[in-house]
């Protein structure tokens, strides 16, 4: 039943994924489907034990799913997931004007941006920052720890002076790490 | 506290142990003992030639006429010596006493147990000595130091008695100084990160060795042949295949001594790590067949030996392997019944696993592999059985011994090298050895890596094959081989010792003096840097987390499936036998927790109400995180009033310290507080130091926290639903919560905090201290058996009224009948939200529906098992949760032993007065109500507290005085607790 979608999505990916990687993901993504119908919805990745002990595990399901949707197909799944590919080196030397792959480390910054932040603004905000903090943070913290933690991080990387993050503010603070 | 002591148990133990030793075999074994610790004179040249029929496996057991042959000589070499230095028992039976000595020079008498324990304190003087500069030992590493010290030491001896007189014999080595590094390193393995790598480990161990060995050995052969090699290196094909079989094996006292203070990340350790202890089989195979052909002669080698030799491989790997697991099970299951001689536990610990390496010796065996699988194995079960105290006790006495039997293996490995009469050198075989030893590392890692990028997900880059090609570090273990050669049989014995202590002395020292500016130099990913900036710490951390969880969405792991499937029969056989019925435990920690929550309502009401009660008469414990936070404030002070101005007197001078050190205070409690990622924080070996056990109580806080969220979720979108569905269900579902709630999971409420953490949030949470976290830890491991156990108990032990004796837990439902009202109250859509105000904003989270409750309880267990099948426990557990009201029924009798006081109840007076304040003690309050119960025993009502006298049930404790009378009953509670513990 799947096998026309499969075929799709091979050709589709094929040039840039490699076949037996398509064929691992597409195991998997059967194996999540528990429901049987070619999507997958919050509670199939929710059941996924070890992204229950994952902070920032809700946050990542949501990123799988488009504004207002509660299904995913394989399509999306891949789609996702593409922006985790490592970057292959003749990859790195392409012309980067040519469209973006969706692996570059652009793409991969926002998408890490993107589970900051929550209301689309291409800001984070401090209240955005405090609630990913919130996640990630033990409990013995205070939240006027917490408070200023985050009051210390916007400070760090705000430029415009604005108190909040934007997306260039991002990629320069988080230059030397490697997604 | 206990190493001390143990250590000098143990110095004891050997001691004692030599001493029997040497009694019962007067003979030739009396002597290779002794050689290491005593002057020895002859003794060491009949060493040279006798290396009597060793029992370790690379013992030659095979050549029967050979070590026949050897034995004879030995006899007649030792004998003489034996007689001239006659046991001490024949001496006093000699010298006659003429008269009474006052004092009687009796230094035969203790003199080996005496030397013994002279030359430990020399090796742990020495580390002092080490440690007291710390440039030295962060340049240098300590093995080096240890090699120089030997040196140095050995030299001294030479030049003072102008012989040598100590050096590191094998069997000392084998049977003593090897088993308690390998105990350790295989008991503190990070066992998960070891499996995940274990197909990259077996590789290099068993195909990367055996290429090492053979290509070394041809090659060697190959300069021979070349007539590169001096003439008088007398060996054959066989003879260099054995030597490249014992110089090959990468060894794990090296690796670990040169890389634990490295930090490389952690999959480049555990597969150099891991590749050093599983190579042992190899190694053991390749010399016994290599030293078994050597003694055959070449010529005589036929076809089936070869066979036997692959077949042996097996046997003695597999072999290995199979009685580490036999004594894993028999420690695991010893331990399970030694709850009441706690006092043993730790040493059925070493015992077993001691046994383990000797009985794989005896039947020569892989005793590496044996005891690296029996600590790996057993440590799962063994923690869950012995006692806190037992566990600290393990934990330090192996890691001062394997630290001791590192340091003196490196000591004596220097001091051996000093005694130049076992040396030949040939310049063209240690050189040449040197270049193969390396080249071959590198090419066999490079090939290894190329085929194992096939099938890894992450691959090894380059900079890693570099680390592992470089970190091979040969050690002890191939120089205790190589004295255990049979000098008549292998002629080339005195060269190949001289370049297998060259090449051990130049991996050590050389390798491993410039491995870690190597590793700068490659920018290795280290396991810990410091980060730069806070947002990359922060951000850093949230990558890691989101490519854990997109690794796991990929489920790229493909034994994943397979170790599901064990941990799933683990948890359904093997734990229910390997562990003790933990009800007992669990019962003890929670009572720890309790006491612990105790003092601290105490202490809250004593902030809030002081009058009532003066401080003075509590003794009460500081509050460490008070001092935190007030520096956190203070910090904030600081930026509130601009980053150039400063307020305090003391930093005015520095204004920059200003931010470094608030920097460097968000560094700390950032590093100490987020959230590792998963795989990251499994690998925490370390010999000299003891990492605390975080990730257990880690996950489980995360579960409950995102749990937690999607409740609410799910909750704000099924309001409705449930607020249809009756009285009798919210009170079930509120009932199983706080039930769940007593088993120690969410001690104070903290993870609503979480959630609503917008919501104005208590200073006094804070006062959770780091004790009461470890705490919580120790009991998680019952958590999830708690809590599907309030489900079974609803049927099981209320439907059938079985006295649940065995499980403390399950007391709670008759112990604690939540008051309709009670219940009523809390929830937030009944009503009463006008007299609870800060009530219902802390409680709300509390009230889980009954389907998601399950859905709770699914998703932890499945932390531990995927492979039930989530459909049919949900009905499982809805068929077992049908009887809400038959519980309330029972529960009224129960409430003889309720405590009458509920702090809930006289929140709403003081909430009006006290405010945000006292939103905080409202959720303390109702946790100390759920925990009640477990304090006062059932078995017999208090008397001294005043929880008696009011025996009236749940209604109106509205007044000051409950108030008091709580306070008192919680600080009485903890003393009558602290006795009732001890009978435990």
């Amino acid at each position: 039943m799947f096998t026309g979608v499969y075929n799709f999505i091979y050709f589709l990916i094929s040039l840039t994924v490699s076949h037996s990687q398509i064929t691992r993901l597409y195991s998997r993504f059967t194996s999540l489907d528990k429901g049987e119908n070619g999507t997958l919805c919050r509670e199939d990745f929710q059941r996924i034990p070890e992204l229950a002990i994952n902070p920032l595990g809700d946050r990542i399901i949501n990123t799988f799913f488009p504004e207002g949707e509660d299904q995913v197909n394989f399509r999306g799944f891949m789609r996702t997931l593409a922006h985790f590919r490592p970057i292959d080196d003749h990859e790195k030397n392409k012309d980067p004007n040519v469209s973006e792959p969706l692996n570059s480390r652009n793409n991969k910054l926002l998408f890490a941006f993107r589970l900051y932040d929550l209301d689309k603004d291409d800001k984070i905000s401090r209240d955005e920052l405090l609630q990913v903090l919130r996640m990630m943070v033990g409990v013995n913290i205070s939240d006027d720890q917490l408070g200023s933690i985050a009051d210390r991080t916007i400070q760090e990387a705000d430029q415009d002076g604005d108190s909040c993050i934007s997306f260039t503010e991002f990629i320069k603070v988080n230059f030397y790490t490697s997604p | 506290m206990h190493s001390p002591v143990l250590l000098q148990i143990v110095v004891l133990v050997t001691s004692t142990s030599f001493a029997l030793w040497t009694a019962d075999f007067p003979g030739s074994d009396a002597s290779v003992i002794s050689q290491i610790l005593e002057p020895v004179g002859i003794a060491v040249e009949s060493s040279q030639s006798s290396a009597p029929p060793l029992h370790r496996q690379y013992g030659v057991d095979t050549g029967n006429i050979a070590s026949a042959a050897a034995r004879a000589p030995v006899n007649d070499i030792t004998d003489p010596i034996v007689s001239s230095r006659s046991p001490p028992g024949d001496q006093h039976r000699e010298t006659e006493p003429v008269s009474f000595e006052i004092v009687k020079w009796n230094w035969e008498h203790a003199q080996r147990p005496f030397l013994i324990a002279v030359w430990i304190m020399v090796a742990s003087l020495a580390k002092i000595l080490f440690h007291l500069s710390s440039k030295v030992t962060t340049v240098v590493p300590e093995s080096c130091l240890l090699i120089l010290l030997g040196l140095g030491l050995g030299g001294i001896v030479l030049a003072a008695t102008n012989r040598t007189e100590y050096q590191l014999h094998p069997k000392m080595f084998f049977l003593f100084l090897l088993p308690p590094i390998v105990l350790d390193s295989g008991y503190f393995m990070p066992s998960r990160l070891f499996f995940d790598n274990i197909g990259a480990i077996l590789m290099y161990a068993v195909v990367g060795t055996l290429w090492n060995s053979s290509a070394t050995g041809l090659a060697l052969w190959g300069i021979k042949q070349a007539g590169l090699m001096d003439k008088k290196v007398d060996a054959g094909l066989m003879d260099f295949l054995l030597f490249g079989s014992l110089i090959s094996a990468v060894d794990p006292v090296a690796v670990l001594a040169v890389f634990e203070k490295v930090h490389v990340n952690e999959t480049l350790f555990i597969i150099v790590f891991g590749e050093s202890l599983l190579n042992d089989a190899v190694t053991v195979v390749l010399y016994k067949v290599f030293n078994t052909f050597v003694e055959m002669g070449s010529d005589k080698v036929r076809a089936v030996d070869y066979v036997k030799g692959v077949a042996s491989f097996f046997v003695v790997s597999l072999g290995g392997t199979v009685v580490g697991l036999v004594f894993a099970f028999i420690l695991a299951l010893t331990t399970r019944f030694t709850k009441r001689v706690r006092i043993i536990e730790p040493l059925f610990v070493f015992l077993l696993v001691y046994l383990s390496y000797l009985t794989a010796e005896i039947a020569s065996l892989s005793s590496i592999l044996a005891m690296t699988f029996c600590g790996l194995c057993c440590k799962k079960y063994v923690e869950a059985n012995i006692s806190q105290k037992s566990r600290t006790t393990v934990k330090y006495t192996m890691k001062t011994m394997a630290s001791i039997a590192e340091t003196i293996i490196f000591m004596f490995l220097g001091i051996s090298a000093v005694d130049t009469s076992m040396w030949t050198w040939d310049s063209a075989l240690v050189l040449f050895t040197l270049v193969f030893v390396f080249v071959f590392r590198a090419v066999g890692v490079i090939l290894q890596t190329w085929v194992l990028n096939h099938f890894r997900l992450c691959p090894l880059d380059w900079i890693d094959q570099v680390m592992m090609s470089y970190g091979g570090l040969r050690g002890a273990v191939a120089f205790a081989l190589v004295i255990l050669l049979d000098k008549s049989k292998v002629k080339a014995k005195d060269y190949f010792v001289a370049t297998t202590i060259t090449v051990v002395f130049f991996t050590v020292m050389f390798q491993g003096l410039t491995i870690k500016p190597l590793v700068k130099w490659l920018k290795v990913k280290r396991s810990n840097q410091q980060k730069p900036t806070l947002n990359e710490e922060l951000h850093e951390r949230a990558f890691d987390h989101i490519l854990a969880a997109v690794e796991d969405i990929a489920g790229h792991h493909g034994y994943h499936h397979w170790r599901d499937k064990w941990e799933h029969f683990d948890k359904k056989y093997l734990s229910q036998l390997l562990m003790r019925k933990s009800a007992y435990r669990i019962k003890d920690e929670i009572w720890d927790v309790c006491q612990k929550l105790n003092i601290r309502d105490a202490m809250s009401f004593v902030d809030q109400g002081g009058h009532v009660l003066s401080s003075a008469k509590l003794s009460l414990p500081s509050l460490p995180s008070r001092t935190s936070f007030s520096e956190t404030s203070f910090t904030n002070l600081l930026r509130e009033n601009g980053s150039g101005v400063c307020l305090d007197l003391q930093v005015i001078d520095t204004v920059r310290s200003i931010k470094d050190k608030e920097d460097t205070v968000m560094h700390h409690v950032l590093a100490g507080n987020l959230y590792k990622p998963r795989k990251r924080y499994q690998a925490n070996y370390s010999r000299h130091f003891i990492s605390a056990d975080e990730q257990e109580w880690q996950d489980r806080e995360v579960i409950q926290r995102n749990m937690r969220c999607r409740l609410e979720s799910f909750r704000s979108t099924k309001h409705s639903v449930y607020q249809s569905k009756g009285k009798s269900r919210h009170k079930k579902s509120q009932k199983k919560h706080r039930s769940s709630d007593v088993n120690g999971e969410v001690p104070n409420g903290k993870p609503k905090r979480n959630i609503s953490w917008q919501d104005t949030v208590p200073v006094v949470m804070t006062m959770e201290s780091e004790e009461e976290e470890e705490e919580n830890s120790g009991a998680e491991k019952e958590d999830d058996e708690g809590i599907t156990f309030v489900a079974r108990a609803a049927d099981e032990v209320l439907l059938e009224g079985k006295p649940s004796s065995t499980l403390g837990v399950c007391q709670s439902p008759f112990l604690l009948p939540p008051s309709p009202t009670c219940a009523e109250k809390e929830l937030p859509w009944k009503g009463d939200q006008g007299d609870l105000p800060a009530c219902v904003s802390s409680e709300t989270t509390k009230i889980v529906p009954i389907d998601l409750q399950q859905a709770w309880n699914q998703s932890i267990s499945s932390l531990e098992s995927l492979s039930s099948p989530p459909v049919s426990e949900t009905q499982q557990l809805q068929r077992r949760t049908v009887p809400p009201t038959r519980l309330e029924e029972r529960g009224a009798p129960g409430a003889l032993a309720r405590p009458p006081l509920d702090p809930f109840f006289q929140f709403p007076e003081r909430a009006l007065a006290a405010g945000r304040s006292s939103e905080e003690d409202s959720a303390e309050c109702i946790q100390q109500q759920e925990l009640r119960p477990l304090m006062s025993p059932d078995k017999q009502p208090r008397p001294g507290s005043s929880t008696g006298s009011a025996g009236a049930r749940w209604p109106v404790q509205f007044n000051r005085a409950a108030q008091i009378s709580l306070l008192k009953n919680v600080v009485t509670a903890s003393p009558y607790k602290g006795s009732g513990q001890t009978d435990l």
